[in-house]
């Protein structure tokens, strides 16, 4: 029922706008004194060396499609578990079925390493 | 439209931002006095009685700070990314009952702002992922690789973990046979869901503490090594609202362990004296918020390829494998 999440959206305002007014109030009352030093990336004291904005390990990447692989599983896996009892034996044997499906290509990319850190 | 209606969701949500703003306030005071007390120091007494004052104070030399905005940072996208981390964090408090109906002057009031939503459960992971964004903007847009680096790791750490919280979530859900946060509340009438889903509560504290980004999962942020990950160009009120997030997660997470696992509102006499739903779950939250705090000072930091390791080759298969025992038992026993 779409007018459920009404008071929600009510909730989204009033916490968009409070945390904007407290980025304005620190705005008002922080002093500003910008200087070259201070607008260069802290790195400890040490005089940075290198881009800010470097290539990212494609080790990432690939931890993120496994993540969207199993993150649409479980999407699928929550209504299948609030109706579990109407189904039975049957939705039971279904879904062992698909996540056995999944747990192969799960074991396919262990072995292949794309779980491995290095 | 009803303009009571309006009235009383603006009422809730009040309420609900006063809870997370005073929570926020007085848990990193009672996060500091903990540390204190277990490290056999004293910890921050000195403004007001016990220290009371400190989280005023704290707030107070925030607001007077410069806030700098590095020279090559992406401006607009630096300015955004504190905002949207730290909406998700009030907003997901919305679903969760704070205690059983109670009437006032003849009217009946739910305690929840959105209780009835029937997709609770759904609604809290899909905002709960929310604040990635944040986190991952505000690395990116930083224009320093420490914080770059911090964001990354805080994407793929939260991701990671946000799957064994998913499969964690099943099993009340299973159990409850629903996914309304009010209906799982009440199927814990009997007996809480602790009890019959042990290993789900263990997955989901574990979890929620990685997800949150907490000792010993704070990697994102581990100061030896990255100076302080995503946040560390950041001053002022904007460094204040990414630790408002990360203390404000850390309430709500404790709300939902305490709504899932350990039955909510319920306790003794809440039928006669619905008022002390509020407060059973605030104690229960309380206790949470107190073993969060003692985790952080117990535990070392665990290194990243064994968490990231933890995640998928331990945690993820275990919350599989509860997820299709519990199947089974459910259709076995029936009904619990």
């Amino acid at each position: 029922m779409p007018e459920d999440f009404l008071p929600i959206a009510v909730l989204i305002i009033l916490a968009t706008g409070l945390s904007f007014t407290i980025l304005l109030l620190g705005q008002i009352f922080g002093p500003r004194r910008p200087n070259p030093r201070k607008g260069s990336p802290y790195e400890s004291g040490m005089r940075p060396y290198g881009k800010g904005q470097r290539r990212v390990p494609i080790h990432y990447y690939l931890i993120a499609v496994l993540f969207i692989l199993f993150d649409v599983e479980i999407i699928f896996i929550l209504p299948w578990a609030v109706v579990l009892r109407d189904l039975g034996i049957f939705g039971l044997i279904e879904m062992g079925l698909f996540v056995a499906i999944l747990l192969i290509g799960f074991v396919y990319a262990w072995k292949k390493g794309a779980l491995e850190w290095d | 439209m009803d303009p009571a209606l309006l009235v009383e969701w603006l009422v809730k949500s009040g309420v609900i931002i006063f809870l997370i703003l005073t929570g926020f306030a007085y848990l990193t005071l009672f996060e500091r006095r903990v540390l204190a007390r277990i490290q056999v120091r004293i910890g921050p007494n000195r403004a007001g009685p016990l220290g009371l004052l400190q989280p005023l104070a704290d707030g107070i030399k925030l607001l007077f700070k410069e806030e700098v905005i590095p020279d090559k940072a992406d401006k607009v996208i630096f300015i955004l990314a504190p905002v949207l981390t730290v909406i998700p964090a009030f907003v997901l408090l919305a679903v969760i009952p704070l205690g059983p109906e109670i009437s006032i002057l003849g009217r009946s009031y739910s305690l929840s702002l959105a209780g009835d939503v029937n997709v609770g459960v759904l609604y809290l992971l899909a905002v709960a992922s929310i604040s990635v964004y944040g986190i991952v903007l505000a690395g990116w847009s930083s224009n320093n690789k420490y914080a770059l680096l911090g964001g990354l790791r805080s994407a793929a750490q939260m991701i990671s973990y946000e799957l064994v919280l998913g499969l964690a979530f099943i099993g009340p859900i299973l159990l409850a046979n629903s996914m309304s946060l009010k209906d799982i509340i009440q199927a814990q009438s009997r007996v809480w869901f602790i009890v019959l889903q042990p290993i789900g509560f263990l997955l989901f504290l574990v979890a929620s503490i990685a997800e949150v980004n907490r000792a010993p999962f704070d990697m994102p942020e581990a100061e030896q090594e990255l100076t302080a990950g995503y946040h560390v160009e950041y001053s002022g009120m904007k460094f204040a609202l990414f630790f408002m997030a990360e203390y404000g997660k850390m309430i709500v997470v404790s709300f939902i362990t305490a709504s899932l696992f350990l039955g909510g509102y319920l306790g003794p006499f809440v039928d006669k004296l619905p008022l002390l739903g509020p407060i059973y779950l605030l104690v229960k939250v309380t206790l949470i918020l107190f073993f969060m705090i003692w985790v952080r000072a117990t535990w070392p930091r665990i290194r990243y390829d064994r968490l990231m390791a933890l995640g998928w080759k331990v945690l993820l298969p275990i919350g599989l494998l509860n997820i299709i025992i519990t199947a089974i038992l459910v259709i076995l026993v029936g009904g619990y």
